[in-house]
């Protein structure tokens, strides 16, 4: 609870702009998701197969058990 | 909870991919792999010194059944034991597939279907007592399996007329019957192979073939966690009343096609419930069994962590994206659909459904995730390592591991099973180890000890 309410009051100067004052974080933390995301696709594209079309087309197996 | 024996059996996807294109038969790969493995021959059946048995199963799978394991953590380990043994044999195949001109890459998948929509297993084994009503019990246990797949299955994108949708279950699709014998034309929920590779007379042995090969550590320890606790319950006599399905074979595959867990499914006395409450009836039971009967500090984490699950799963299942499979690839698919802007169809997005499951490290998009520290584990890269070689040391399979090292070393041809022991040549004597739980023999401490003794005094 107090730190909740110092945190208003520290937050005060700040709304002036008329945001609401949690947004920023949310954005920031959105913004992490976001980059940690395109990091995790760049990577998968790093070691996808090639053609992945004719990979996924030949990829027949004899059924087992 | 009494002890009991465990085993995991992985049927897995092989494929060369050749930079021309060349066929070529899969047995030959095949045996270029398991050269790595076992020296001097060209074996199609052979246990390995950590006790666990290598084979080329139907359909020219290689399969690899972990050794008897007493405890979940322990087989978590060998089971991915499994996994980096055939990876390791990957390099030395590719090269003599070199010598004669081929050049591409060997691809291992531990998945369950191919593109063409056939199928091949992961088979859990629990062995169990011979005393109890069989049938009884399998009643008890239908609509846990039918169930269980919310956190065991491996996910799927499935084209069904005409559209794609990601299921749960890989292998649900391509179950048609709720108790068979059969493993490969009516495939069960409930299988009845009865080979207990010990003392028929006390046991037999509980053969489930419904599950999903699984990538995650912690998704093959609650699976076969969970099930080996509502298996000691039903068999103590702790059932829940009236949780007969009314259709299984139905209700599987219509929980497979629902990711959001919604679907209800139609019970015999006419009430209709998810999946997720289903489970609830069996973990609450659970709870009332372990808290009479006592648990060890492996199973009472299994029981927190299914409850904790099973609310996590009902308040939003992608909650469980560093855990369970089917979840940890649709987040992955989710992802890279929405930055690339594609659909399930894009040939990319299914080759991330396939290549989840490649057991090679660098290649494997599971291991690429468990290295950007995305997911969670149960063992450690170290106790797999050592799972490779070294048998458990708790039960039968010590007896086998110690044996095969002792004839290794020696030079000397030996047959091997899962309850005999047989040095080929002058000392033809067949030891018997019926007993899966005796992590001790005699006779092949004696064969050890005497070798060595003459050794000294030759």
């Amino acid at each position: 609870m107090a730190q909740e309410k110092k945190r208003e009051k520290k937050k005060e100067p700040g709304k002036k702009d008329g945001e609401a004052s949690p947004a920023p974080r949310i954005a920031e933390k959105g913004k992490k998701i976001k980059e940690d995301l395109d990091k995790l696709v760049d990577k998968i594209d790093d070691v996808l197969e090639e053609n992945a079309e004719e990979f996924v087309k030949n990829y027949v197996q004899k059924g087992g058990e | 909870m009494r002890p009991r024996i465990y085993g995991l059996e992985n049927e897995y996807g092989l494929i060369f991919a050749p930079n021309g294109r060349v066929y070529l038969p899969m047995e030959k790969i095949l045996g270029y792999i398991f050269e790595g493995l076992i020296p001097n021959s060209w074996p199609s059946n052979a246990f390995l010194t950590n006790g666990a048995r290598l084979y080329q199963d139907t359909g020219c799978h290689p399969e690899y059944s972990t050794p008897e394991c007493d405890n979940i953590t322990d087989l978590v380990a060998y089971d991915k034991a499994g996994e980096r043994l055939l990876e390791q044999c990957l390099p030395a195949a590719e090269e003599r597939l070199k010598e004669e001109g081929l050049i591409g890459s060997i691809h291992i998948f531990k998945n369950n279907t191919d593109s063409m929509g056939n199928t091949y297993g992961c088979h859990e084994n629990y062995l169990m007592r011979r005393d109890l009503d069989f049938w009884r019990i399998t009643e008890q246990l239908i609509p846990f399996f039918v169930t269980r797949q919310i956190y065991t299955g491996a996910g799927k994108a499935l084209k069904v007329s005409g559209k794609t949708h990601y299921f749960i279950s890989q292998r649900a699709q391509h179950i048609h019957e709720k108790t068979s014998s059969s493993t490969t034309s009516s495939r069960s929920i409930i299988n009845t192979r009865d080979e207990p590779h010990a003392d028929a007379e006390k046991y037999r042995r509980l053969h489930i073939i419904v599950g999903d090969s699984n990538m995650s550590e912690l998704t093959t320890y609650l699976k076969v966690g969970t099930t080996a606790v509502v298996l000691s319950m039903i068999e103590d006599g702790f059932t829940i009343p009236k949780i007969e399905l009314e259709d299984p074979v139905k209700a599987i595959r219509e929980i497979s096609k629902d990711p959001s867990l919604r679907k209800k499914v139609k019970l015999e006395d006419g009430r209709e419930l998810t999946a997720i409450e289903i489970q609830y009836e069996y973990v609450e039971k659970a709870h009332e069994y372990l808290d009479l009967v006592g648990a060890d500090p492996v199973v009472l984490d299994i029981l927190e962590r299914w409850e904790g699950l099973l609310g996590r799963l009902s308040e939003d299942p992608m909650q469980l994206s560093r855990e369970i499979d089917w979840v940890i690839k649709k987040e992955m698919m989710d992802s890279y659909m929405e930055r690339k802007g594609c659909g399930w169809d894009d040939p990319r997005v299914q080759l991330i459904d396939l290549q989840y499951h490649d057991v090679n490290k660098t290649r494997g998009l599971y291991y690429l995730l468990l290295k950007e520290k995305m997911l969670d584990r149960i063992v450690s890269d170290d106790d797999i390592l050592m799972a490779m070689t070294v048998p458990p040391q708790t039960t039968r399979a010590k007896v086998r591991g110690d044996f095969i090292k002792f004839a290794r070393e020696k030079n000397r041809s030996y047959t091997v099973d899962w309850t005999y022991l047989k040095l080929n040549g002058y000392w033809e004597e067949t030891i018997l180890c019926m007993d899966p739980f005796v992590s001790t023999n005699k006779k092949v401490e004696e064969l050890i000890l005497s070798s060595s003794y003459l050794r000294i005094f030759r």
